[in-house]
């Protein structure tokens, strides 16, 4: 399965998922530059890596969403393509509109490198459908505005269509104030959107993906792709209608 | 005012203003002054330590680049190796802590790539007076910020390096980055203007009036003066550099490539001297060609701006198109400003006009030497401590939670956590162990990295100390299961016209070179950082080493954390009666005295044999080294990071303080499966090292009993849990509360 | 030439972390601060036939790229460059 890894000014953990697909899962992958554009044919996953496009100088993911590779992405995420946000990736398709809420700093204004917990809050989608609901798994974060805001009603909504995929939690589950590593509203880590193709998350699953880095509960994600790409599960709106 | 007496204002003596005169057959003019008052400055000549440097092994059949370059490069097999340097920040850190720190870390980036080789770590080597200061505190906080956010953006992991705090550098922090890369052999590129005729192009950041003689400014000592100096210190910005890196790396895969320079310390004036002096030519510009930032720019600030994010590149004549294109890729622009000549002169021009001409090699490398005597200290002469005067504290267990307590052992979480330290998804061994490891994808080898000093073994011996400063580095390494391959330094001393600095700054270079030859570990690269003092205080002498290791099969790389209850610990090496300059002395009594700890070179080096052959056959479950805090504090860090506890019982005739929190060297804690014991007695045997079983890994709690011959009994007591909590937050509580 | 000064602040209600550590540090230092909020300013030089013109491109600025409108405001003032 072919994936595209969008290379902003900026990115710096293109490599790293790149890396993933295709070393670590045995698939086709390659780079492309923000200033292309493809057609949505052409893959069947686009990662938008982490990393601080442009710097993150205005706002985190502010600029890059105006890049000409954008533009091939909203197309393919109308078409149903997945689109997998990690951190940066995450803040840009915020940005962007593609995913609702806004990026905060961190609410003790520090950059945060450290291993976190997260309660799985759905299994029911492309991304997640190896991991069982409920289940904690650990990965690392590394970011200094990774704190998820959304008013209320938004919220609500995500709640309502099951749309959190990853909640911070604490080892054994519990979502406290105390995870919480940045002030995230509802200790949200990640969110599909309606039609459950596109996935931002803060925490990087690219960074657990092998035995010597001492933690592979992130490679569990990137299978889980392929297992729905492949066809192999089938998931959201499918199921319940 | 007559231009021997502006030579002076600008720091050049009557021998060194002379000598120019003589050079140039003529007085020079302002510019040409200005030139040679920052090139010959000691930041940029090393005039006052280059004969010292000469001391130093460099060389070893696996070094493919030794001191002279922008970094040293060692091989490590499957056509790979690995670039390494280190270099200080420390003047402009005290003044702007979060400009100096970030603008640190790109320099040294600069420096690595500029190699050809990729970055692929940072460390920092961090030194701050006591953190109940304010001032210190926002020193603290500021460097570290700036560290995170040049780092961060720029995707290198920051993976460790050491924060110690002691009044000796309230004053005057000190903050060293040191930048490792990777390179295939047949990629490497030097900073060499080569073939007349070829184009010398300014690539990155246009140049604006930031930090017009930075370089001198690093060789003065900190006044009141220096606040009102702000001006010379830069500002960083890493998303220049991340895109600068990654055009540049483009770029040097180019065959018509001839040479690359960092534009770092006195800008394009070192820049164009350097490498037109390392090819033996000369290079002709013009300054006019130089984009700027700001209006009205002088030739003389032009040549001496020390704005950040710029790299002059030498091309084969005819690609300078190839080379615009490459960069336009990236958004940068790339001007040809000029081109190499045969005649050995630095030629500036504006607008075609003449405006300095000075021989290229008299500025970059004809700064006369300067013989200096040290004058051995006076406080080295005061006897060492009368031990007996000191009494045995009665509650140990109180003191190994006061020294797990200390800025300077507790846990440095608070800082690395703010380093993005997993990008690039080669961090095995994290920060926060004695050495973080990374994997070298597509082979099946890891390396090793580590900083190492401690200042007040320096200041109190400072030969014992330059020794102590290599052998724990190479021992922070072993314990990974690395074999240690090469060093770069960073020398932080006072002024070297203070003699007694002086004999400091030799004696640790006569330390540094003799467990250097006798650990076989080349020095291949370093930087030198002198007058750091202020009115009130010299900084304690500082030699950071910063040191690298190989591990063939990255799989069997050993943590310092007990991982199994029931496993038996081992203690490699020898306890000994040394209790001076140990943090046990200055926590619990406030002493900062005594002899410190001896390092016997020999006993070293079989130490390191014995450790690396029973990781490499996989018999150990942890190993850690005894550093700071002694053998108890070594002991408790095993059980905090490995979440468990430990039961033991040492007999022995030395003090109970002095074998718990002595910090006599050479010494390793392992923990093993029982089976594995007859194993490593026998490898320990082999390699002539003293093995002795000290207790056994169990859960929850942490006990150890101390007898002597004579029926005496003292013991620890604690909770793991405890122990923990002290030790993971109180930096955190220091800086924060 | 016209001179374009924007403040871009959090909307009322969004906690503002940045404030909230400078009220700290103010009240620290025995300035009782009742409330801080941070914001951006940004200052913008442009060309326009006329003061309406340049306001319509500054807003459009605004609403596109320099505010988030899930968490900022925005407000500016326009003035046209004395020569």
């Amino acid at each position: 399965m072919r994936c595209a890894v969008i290379v902003f000014p900026g990115s710096n953990c293109d490599v790293d998922c790149f890396h993933v697909w295709k070393e670590v899962l045995g698939q086709p992958a390659e780079y492309v530059f923000h200033k292309e554009k493809f057609s949505p044919e052409d893959f069947d996953l686009i990662i938008l890596p982490g990393g601080f496009s442009y710097g993150d100088y205005l706002r985190a993911g502010a600029i890059a969403r105006f890049s000409p590779a954008m533009d091939s992405v909203y197309k393919a995420a109308e078409k149903g393509k997945l689109i997998l946000g990690i951190c940066n990736g995450f803040q840009i398709l915020l940005e962007a509109g593609l995913l609702p809420g806004a990026m905060m700093k961190n609410r003790d204004l520090k950059f945060h490198c450290h291993d976190v917990y997260l309660k799985v809050g759905t299994a029911d989608s492309p991304f997640t459908n190896m991991y069982l609901p409920g289940e904690v798994v650990k990965m690392p974060i590394a970011h200094g505005e990774g704190n998820y805001y959304a008013d209320a009603d938004t919220i609500e909504r995500l709640k309502r269509e099951d749309r959190i995929i990853f909640y911070y939690s604490d080892e054994k589950g519990n979502i406290t104030d105390e995870a919480n590593p940045n002030g995230s509203v509802e200790n949200i880590a990640g969110i599909l959107n309606e039609e459950r193709n596109v996935l931002g998350m803060m925490p990087h699953p690219e960074r657990c993906a092998e035995e010597i880095l001492g933690n592979t509960d992130g490679k569990r994600l990137f299978m889980s792709i392929l297992e729905y790409l492949e066809g192999r599960v089938k998931i959201g709106k499918s199921r319940r209608s | 005012m007559g231009k021997a007496e502006e030579a002076k204002k600008l720091g050049l003596t009557d021998e060194e203003y002379n000598l120019i005169v003589q050079t140039l057959g003529r007085e020079p003019n302002d510019v040409e002054l200005g030139m040679y008052s920052v090139m010959w400055s000691e930041h940029c000549s090393y005039k006052n330590s280059k004969p010292l440097l000469k001391r130093f092994p460099t060389k070893a059949p696996h070094v493919l680049q030794g001191p002279g370059e922008n970094a040293g490069i060692v091989d490590i097999g499957d056509n790979l190796a690995v670039v390494l340097k280190i270099e200080s920040h420390n003047h402009p850190s005290a003044v702007e802590p979060y400009q100096g720190a970030a603008t640190g870390v790109g320099g040294i980036i600069r420096d690595i790539f500029a190699m050809g080789a990729r970055p692929i770590a940072l460390l920092d080597s961090l030194r701050f007076g006591e953190l109940d200061d304010p001032r210190v505190k926002y020193l603290f906080g500021g460097v570290v910020s700036g560290i995170a956010d040049y780092g961060n953006c720029m995707g290198i992991p920051t993976v460790g390096g050491e924060t110690y705090f002691n009044d000796a550098y309230k004053d005057n922090p000190l903050v060293n980055a040191m930048c490792v890369g990777i390179i295939r052999h047949e990629d490497i590129v030097r900073g060499k203007a080569q073939g007349v005729g070829n184009s010398v192009m300014l690539v990155g950041a246009a140049t604006g009036r930031d930090g017009i003689h930075g370089a001198s400014f690093a060789s003065e000592e900190l006044s009141e003066e220096s606040e009102s100096k702000r001006p010379s210190v830069q500002v960083g910005d890493p998303f220049m550099e991340k895109l600068l890196l990654e055009a540049c790396l483009e770029l040097l895969k180019e065959k018509w490539v001839v040479g690359i320079q960092d534009l770092g310390a006195a800008g394009l004036t070192s820049a164009c001297s350097e490498t037109a002096a390392r090819a033996g030519t000369g290079i002709e510009l013009d300054v006019a060609l130089v984009p700027r930032r700001e209006k009205g720019m002088t030739p003389y600030e032009v040549m001496l701006s020390e704005s950040q994010e710029r790299m002059l590149i030498v091309v084969e004549k005819g690609h300078e198109e190839d080379v615009k294109r490459i960069f336009e890729k990236w958004d940068l622009y790339a001007i040809k400003i000029g081109e190499v000549t045969g005649d050995g002169m630095l030629r500036v021009l504006e607008n075609g006009k003449i405006v300095a001409e000075v021989p290229a090699k008299s500025l970059a490398e004809g700064a006369p030497v300067i013989k200096r005597e040290g004058k051995r200290p006076a406080y080295m002469d005061i006897q060492d401590l009368d031990y007996s005067k000191i009494e045995i504290p009665e509650n140990l267990s109180e003191v190994l939670l006061r020294l797990l307590a200390s800025p300077n052992i507790a846990s440095k979480a608070w800082v690395y956590q703010q380093y993005d330290h997993t990008v690039r998804t080669d961090t095995v061994v994290p920060p926060g162990s004695d050495a973080a490891v990374l994997r070298i994808k597509g082979t099946k080898k890891g390396i090793a990295l580590t900083t190492d000093c401690n200042g007040l073994y320096c200041y109190l011996d400072p030969y014992e100390g330059g020794k102590q400063a290599v052998a724990e580095a190479a021992r922070n390494l072993v314990v990974t299961g690395a074999k240690p391959l090469a060093i770069t330094d960073c020398l932080n001393f006072g002024s070297p016209e203070n003699p007694e600095v002086y004999y400091q700054f030799e004696k640790c270079i006569d330390g540094i070179s003799e467990a250097a030859k006798a650990l076989e570990i080349p020095v291949v690269s370093g930087n030198v950082s002198f007058y750091n003092e202020s009115s009130s205080r010299v900084i304690f002498p500082t030699p950071v080493i910063g040191m690298v290791g190989l591990l063939e099969d990255v799989t069997k790389h050993c943590t310092m954390a007990f991982k199994n209850p029931g496993d038996i610990v081992v203690l490699l090496g020898e306890n000994s009666d040394e209790m001076g300059a140990s943090e046990y002395l200055r926590v619990i009594f406030g002493i900062q005295g005594g002899k410190p700890p001896r390092v016997d070179l020999e006993r070293e080096k079989r130490l390191h044999l014995c450790c690396l052959k029973a990781i490499k056959e996989e018999i150990l479950s942890s190993a850690h080294d005894v550093s700071e805090g002694g053998l108890a504090v070594a002991i408790a860090e095993s059980c905090i990071t490995g979440n468990l506890g430990f039961e033991g019982e040492i007999t022995s005739d030395i003090r109970a303080d002095a074998l718990l929190f002595g910090e006599g060297q050479s010494r390793i804690v392992v923990s093993l499966k029982e089976e594995n014991l007859p194993a490593l007695i026998e490898i320990a045997d082999e390699t002539g090292v003293k093995a002795t079983v000290l207790g056994r890994v169990v859960p929850e709690y942490f006990r150890i009993n101390v007898k002597d011959s004579k029926g005496g009994f003292k013991k620890i007591e604690l909770s793991v849990g405890e122990m923990a909590e002290i030790w993971s937050k109180s930096l955190e509580r220091k800086v924060e509360g | 030439m016209f001179n374009a000064k924007i403040w871009v602040r959090f909307k009322n209600g969004v906690l503002d972390p940045q404030g909230a550590a400078i009220k700290g540090a103010l009240n620290h230092l025995g300035f009782e601060a009742e409330d801080v909020r941070v914001g951006k300013l940004i200052e913008v030089k442009l060309k326009a036939d006329n003061l309406d013109e340049a306001k319509a491109k500054v807003r459009m600025m605004c609403e596109k790229l320099l505010a988030n409108p899930v968490l900022e405001d925005f407000s500016f003032e326009v003035v046209e460059e004395s020569i």
